[in-house]
């Protein structure tokens, strides 16, 4: 490829915020028609990069050179102007106005009398979605597609400011493998027409099936660049963490146990007849489709959804469903899927997320003792190796795998016998998967039951000493780990 | 490691909720009232009298009461746009007790009871429905301003008990009794807040109700007890404002909740929820008083004090917002 001029250059990069070094002479560059992948960890300075190249944040050193020449890009429009768009994590499309009014947003076609004219936005917008090969209607309202759909929506939208660089900020984190597929043709197809891709994401598996190279970063710090075709993940995982990781999923398989939990014909609002046991120090993989009821199963267990049906039996005696904090109480906890909306308290200190839940055990009545809180706080930061400036700092500056770290802290030490994970490594860097891996076979073989909700099959697979499969709200299957293959799975995830 | 231990030594060693913190948190707005309490005291020598001071804190007391209530409300997330309505409400049915000849202590617990109640209401459509609170408490401060015109045929209700009209006039040395009322009420709301599960729980559902729910916190409950105590605040103040005034009156506690809510905006605590001391409540509540009065000892017009008084509400949040700005774009990286 270096004959060829390349569409962006970085070089150099610095820049510093308060406290933080956040890049320390980073460099990238992008072909016409390449996707080149953006690898590291939470923190490791990614999302700067793209900031920076995207006219949010100011470089305080260095170079942008897109097609040979030097540019000065301070702020969004100006990044569009250079054909530069950033597709961002949360999507940022106006939902309640259409798919023509959010591509046409702030540049709206006008009739002579200054109305909007809509009928020229709506025939555009067909264009421009026909010949990417979307069959939507351009009057649908945002709200009404689905995430894939919104996402392949921004694409256009990039598209249709003449963008020749797209980044793409972990596009798959909310997507179902069917939707990945056809998501990575739209960005094969974009390459073909010589469009350069920066792709963001930590599963590794997508990086060799979609970029052609990966760039890694670590600290703020450029590590190095590899063709996808010459390079293995054990090389990239041992680049983004700066060690080699031995054994990524390490397991110590759980069998023949008896069963703590057994939820027979369990019925909600979501779910029907939800039927599996649970077994003493045994991780239970929960696998199946984007809204087959796996959460909502979990949510009916926990007092959250009204039980309609069934029965529950914990420890040999029948449970009556009521609240949540009875579900706590009897050794219950469910780490949620959603960190951001259902798992953290943004504003609030880091101590307070990790001790909220078991304030009972040092506050009473209006006596607090302080040592207690500070002794729980401490074993958490210390066992799961939160990192952290202090217990002060306000959960919102931390990095997702250490607000993740927190969150399944603040329930370890309410000391389950069952720990319900929803999706728990998400959105996740790999070392810090590999250490709630590792805290998750630690549990098990103490004796805590834990039930893992994944969409990750090498982790249901790797981990799992079970797998209940789901399908339209209803389990289809339980499978031991020795006959639990991905086949199988999908087999009686679809329902035959 | 060592830098690590070294850190968490450093931590211990801080108070956190000390008076020192209490200060350094609201510095900005303390020093704002310093200078304001310096220009009046060089424009008013009444200002810094004794007799005038006890004046302020009487003033300020109503304001505080209701504030109280906001505080936590606000801190959780929500809002009650009622409380002022619930005043006049409560004034009025405490001089038609009277009247009625029901002794003072039984009209006092009759006037809470009321407060709470219209708290219990509020509470419980908030936390049954998805109806918003601001929705909710707007149509209750319409039915209960209604209530009271129509009770009273929109005349005021005189109170002739000398005990009733002692409980808000009263003295105890130089110090007036409300103020005396309000500081056994905000160590009250200083214990729910700081010392206490339901404070925490408070702060929870302010920060992410939905986290909230999932941690185990009865939302709904919690929901009920922080409108019930908004609604006897709003009885203690209206006591206390009825007894001052003499009468029940349909038209008392117009602008409550402005007020409160601007003295609590002040103290820095966000209407967003999840963040929030009573110490900035009070700091908040000194300055509106301090505004009024000084203003008042200037004799600037009261009209001209309204223009003032949402100036300065405007300027010092704008500055509590660039200084919260700053501070999170440097924790941003």
């Amino acid at each position: 490829m270096p004959d060829k001029t390349p569409l962006l250059e970085l070089k150099d990069i610095h820049k510093k915020f308060p406290g933080v070094y956040a890049l320390q002479g980073v460099s990238f560059d992008l072909y016409p028609g390449e996707v080149h992948a953006l690898l590291g960890e939470n923190g490791a300075g990614k999302s700067t990069l793209v900031k920076i190249m995207s006219g949010i944040y100011a470089k305080d050193q260095g170079e942008i050179v897109i097609n040979g020449k030097p540019v000065q890009i301070t702020n969004a429009n100006e990044a569009l102007e250079n054909g530069l768009s950033v597709i961002h994590q949360e999507l940022v499309l106006v939902p309640h106005l259409s798919i023509a009014e959010n591509l046409f947003l702030g540049r709206e076609p006008q009739l002579k009398n200054g109305l909007v004219d809509f009928q020229s936005m709506s025939e555009q917008t067909s264009r421009f979605l026909k010949e990417f090969g979307l069959n939507l209607n351009p009057d649908a309202e945002v709200a009404s597609l689905t995430i894939a759909q919104q996402q392949m929506v921004e694409v256009v939208k990039a598209i249709s400011f003449n963008a020749r660089i797209i980044a793409m900020d972990e596009p798959t984190s909310s997507l179902t493998d069917k939707e990945v597929d056809s998501l990575f043709s739209h960005i094969r197809d974009l390459a073909a027409r010589g469009i350069g891709i920066i792709y963001i994401s930590h599963r590794m598996s997508e990086l060799f099936e979609i970029a052609d190279r990966v760039t890694v970063l670590r600290d703020g710090k450029y590590i190095g660049t590899r063709n996808v075709k010459e390079t293995t993940a054990d090389e990239l995982i041992t680049m983004t963490v700066g060690r080699p990781i031995s054994k990524y999923y390490n397991r110590t398989y759980n069998t023949n146990q008896e069963a703590i939990l057994k939820v027979k014909d369990l019925s909600s609002r979501k779910v029907k007849n939800v039927n599996f046991e649970l077994r003493k120090g045994e991780i239970l993989g929960f696998s199946g489709l984007v809204g087959a009821g796996r959460s909502e199963t979990m949510h009916a267990i926990m007092g959250i959804d009204k039980i309609t049906g069934g029965t529950l039996e914990f420890e040999g005696k029948p449970v009556h469903v009521k609240n949540t904090e009875q579900m706590i109480d009897y050794g219950f906890s469910m780490v949620p899927e959603d960190r951001k909306d259902e798992g953290i308290f943004p504003f609030q200190t880091l101590k307070f997320n990790l001790t909220l839940k078991t304030i009972k055990e040092f506050i009473n009545f209006i006596f607090v003792r302080n040592s207690k809180e500070d002794e729980i706080a401490d074993r958490y930061m210390d066992e799961l190796s939160i990192k952290a400036p202090n217990l002060q700092t306000v959960m919102n500056s931390l990095s997702g795998g250490n607000q993740q770290k927190v969150v399944i802290s603040s329930w370890l030490a309410t000391n389950p016998k069952v720990l319900i994970l929803d999706e728990p490594t998400r959105g996740i860097d790999v070392g810090t998967k590999s250490e709630i891996y590792e805290i998750m076979n630690e549990l098990a073989r103490n004796g805590v039951s834990i039930i893992m909700i994944s969409s990750d099959m090498p982790e249901i697979l790797n981990l799992s000493d079970r797998v209940v499969v789901m399908c339209e709200g209803t389990t289809t299957a339980v499978l031991d780990h020795s006959e639990a293959t991905q086949e199988k799975i999908l087999q009686y995830a679809v329902k035959i | 490691m060592s830098e690590k231990a070294l850190e968490k030594k450093v931590l211990k060693n801080r108070p956190v909720n000390g008076l020192l913190m209490s200060i350094k948190r609201n510095i900005g707005i303390l020093v704002g009232l310093a200078i304001l309490c310096t220009i009046i005291s060089i424009n008013s020598p009444v200002f810094l009298t004794t007799k005038n001071i006890m004046n302020v804190l009487r003033q300020i007391s109503a304001n505080l009461f209701v504030a109280c209530g906001m505080t936590i409300i606000l801190i959780a997330g929500g809002i009650d746009l009622s409380v002022g309505s619930t005043i006049a409400v409560i004034g009025v049915a405490a001089a038609s007790f009277l009247d009625m000849g029901l002794p003072v202590p039984l009209t006092v617990l009759a006037c809470l009871a009321l407060g709470a109640f219209v708290g219990f209401i509020n509470g419980f459509i908030i936390s049954r429905t998805k109806i918003t609170p601001f929705i909710v408490t707007l149509s209750m401060a319409n039915v209960l301003r209604g209530l009271a015109y129509v009770y009273t045929g929109a005349t005021t209700i005189r109170i002739n008990d000398r005990g009733y009209i002692n409980i808000g006039t009263g003295f105890l040395g130089p110090v007036p009794l409300p103020a005396i009322y309000i500081v056994v009420v905000l160590i009250i709301v200083y214990l729910i807040l700081n010392k206490s599960r339901l404070g925490r729980h408070i702060y929870a559902i302010g920060g992410n109700e939905k986290a909230a729910r999932f941690s185990g916190i009865d939302v709904k409950k919690v929901r009920l007890l922080i409108y019930i105590f908004s609604g006897l605040m709003a009885a203690v103040a209206s006591i206390t404002l009825s007894a001052r005034s003499y009468s029940g009156n349909p038209t008392a506690g117009e602008g409550a909740e402005m007020d409160a809510i601007a003295a609590v905006v002040l103290g820095g605590i966000s209407m967003a929820g999840g963040n929030g001391h009573i110490s900035g409540t009070i700091i908040g509540a000194l300055i509106i008083g301090v505004i009024n009065n000084g203003l008042n000892l200037m004799g600037i017009h009261s009209f001209w004090q309204m223009i003032l008084k949402g100036i300065i509400i405007l300027v010092a949040v704008y500055a509590d917002y660039m200084k919260n700005a700053k501070s999170n774009k440097a924790s941003e990286a």
